[in-house]
This record gives structure tokens, sequence and C-alpha cells, in this order.
């Protein structure tokens, strides 16, 4: 298991692929959650879901019989990379509160 | 002929591709909106002003990112090379290619490996015509070269600048 950080587009796009989603529903998604704040571009989106598939964090899904676009999905690898990270951020939020926390 | 199209021949250098987006962003703001490109060769139609934003990177030609392009609204112009022109309208909100400096490195990256194989090919010429009977043309390829390494610095330094934001940044 990699203890690599995740950027926040690698976190964001495995997040929104917990359900099948296509290219252009991950960018939806990921404005919708962040409340508009992470703003996934194209080639971004791209270049992540290749070097995620390679990874094997994700998998793309067959064509289904009214599916015209690809569309993707966590692997259980994926879900632990996702896990790993979460337990991560965490530990970070957990420390800043202790540390500042009342001057929050 | 024609009052809503315009051909306009110019060159850009590969590495000054930041250019020639604000040439045809500048373009767009005058009412001309990019509808075609070819080697040296600009085609625009009339277009309210800042009606679109151009967007150009080298990619590869994928069916499946041209999709996800189209998804977000924007327009397929054309292709020079490995090289891909967008068009979006730009009251949607701002249109940009990469959103992470991590993409935009990976980005800069496969200019990079063009220009290091490109000025490889050129070098390798350059010193096979030099020894054999062709030497007369074998400096063209090592001024080629020298050029296209000179370009490999460029991109370089625009890396090194983004480099330098990710000590800190995400």
């Amino acid at each position: 298991m990699e203890s690599l950080s995740l950027t926040e587009s690698t976190y964001y796009i495995l997040l929104c692929l917990h359900e099948p989603q296509h290219g252009y529903g991950i960018m939806q998604e990921t404005a919708y959650l962040s409340k508009g704040r992470v703003k996934l571009a194209a080639g971004t989106l791209y270049g992540a879901l290749v070097a995620m598939i390679e990874k094997g964090w994700i998998i793309q899904l067959p064509y289904g019989d009214n599916e015209r676009k690809k569309e993707y999905k966590l692997t259980a690898q994926g879900i632990a990379v996702l896990r790993n990270e979460i337990r991560r951020l965490e530990e970070l939020v957990d420390n800043g509160h202790k540390i500042l926390g009342g001057e929050l | 002929m024609n009052s809503y199209i315009r051909k306009i021949r110019k060159f850009f250098l590969i590495w000054d591709f930041e250019k020639e987006e604000d040439w045809l962003n500048e373009m767009s703001q005058n009412g001309w909106s990019l509808a075609s490109v070819g080697l040296g060769t600009y085609s625009f139609i009339k277009a309210d002003p800042g009606e679109y934003t151009i967007r150009l990177h080298m990619h590869s030609k994928d069916d499946e990112y041209l999709d996800i392009m189209r998804g977000s609204g924007a327009e397929y112009i054309g292709r020079i090379g490995s090289w891909v022109y967008f068009k979006r309208r730009a009251e949607l909100e701002s249109f940009d290619v990469f959103s992470d400096l991590d993409s935009k490195l990976e980005h800069l990256g496969s200019i990079s490996r063009f220009l290091m194989i490109a000025g490889g090919v050129n070098l390798y010429l350059g010193e096979m015509n030099s020894l054999g009977q062709a030497s007369r043309i074998a400096w063209i390829n090592l001024v080629a070269a020298c050029f296209l390494m000179y370009g490999l610095g460029r991109i370089h330094g625009k890396a090194e600048e983004l480099k330098k934001q990710r000590l800190l940044h995400e």
C-alpha cells in the first residue's frame, strides 16, 4: 500500500467512483460535493483516469445496453487507497483541532 | 469573398504555445472565433466579441477525451500534429484544460519528451550526414537540434516555476 498522499483531484475522483460514473459526471459531482470549490478540468481528469486504471484503483465498465459513454468504478484496491487517505486526512484535521482548536 | 470568414497565416514555436493561445483569445475578443486550424494557417468566423474562450494543448486523439471535453461544453476545433484546439462559450465558467499543478507539469513533460526526441533525431542525422557525403546539409540538422534544445530549455524553465509553487501547494 502506498503511503503517499493523494492530490485533491485524485481524492475526489475516487470518491465519485464509489458508484459507476462517466467522465463528465465526475466533474459535476466533484463540483457539487465541494460546493463549487474544486473544478476538475477535462485534461486533469482524463490524465488521472488513465493513471488510476493503470494502477488498478478503478476499472472501466463494459458498455451497458443504453450506455453511450464509458463508465468507471472503484476496485477493491481503490477503496483501500481511499480508506487509507481518509485516515490520513483525519489525523491531519485531528491534530489541527488539538493544537489550534480553541482558536478556530 | 465572404466577410464572415478570415484566414490568417502565422507561425508559432511549440514552446510559445501560451502566446499562440493569447493571440487566439485576442482574436476572439475582437469578434473572430477560431473555426479551423492548419499548419501555419488559422481560419476565423465572425462571432460576438469575447463569445468564446480558446484553449490549445498537446494531447493524443482519443474519443473518450473528446467526450469528456464535449460534456463540459467545449467544442473541438481541430488539431495540428499532436496539438488539439478547443473552444467554449465564455459565458460558462472559466475554461481550463488543467486544474492542478501536477497535470500542468505532466503536460509540460509531454512537450519536453517531444522536443528531446526531435532534437535527438536531428543531432543523430547531423552527425551521420557530416560523416557521409551529405555534409552540406549536416549543419541544417545541427542548427535544428540546437534550436529544439533551446525550446527544451524554455519548457524546462516553465516547469521549474510550477515546481517552485508545488513545494508548498498542491
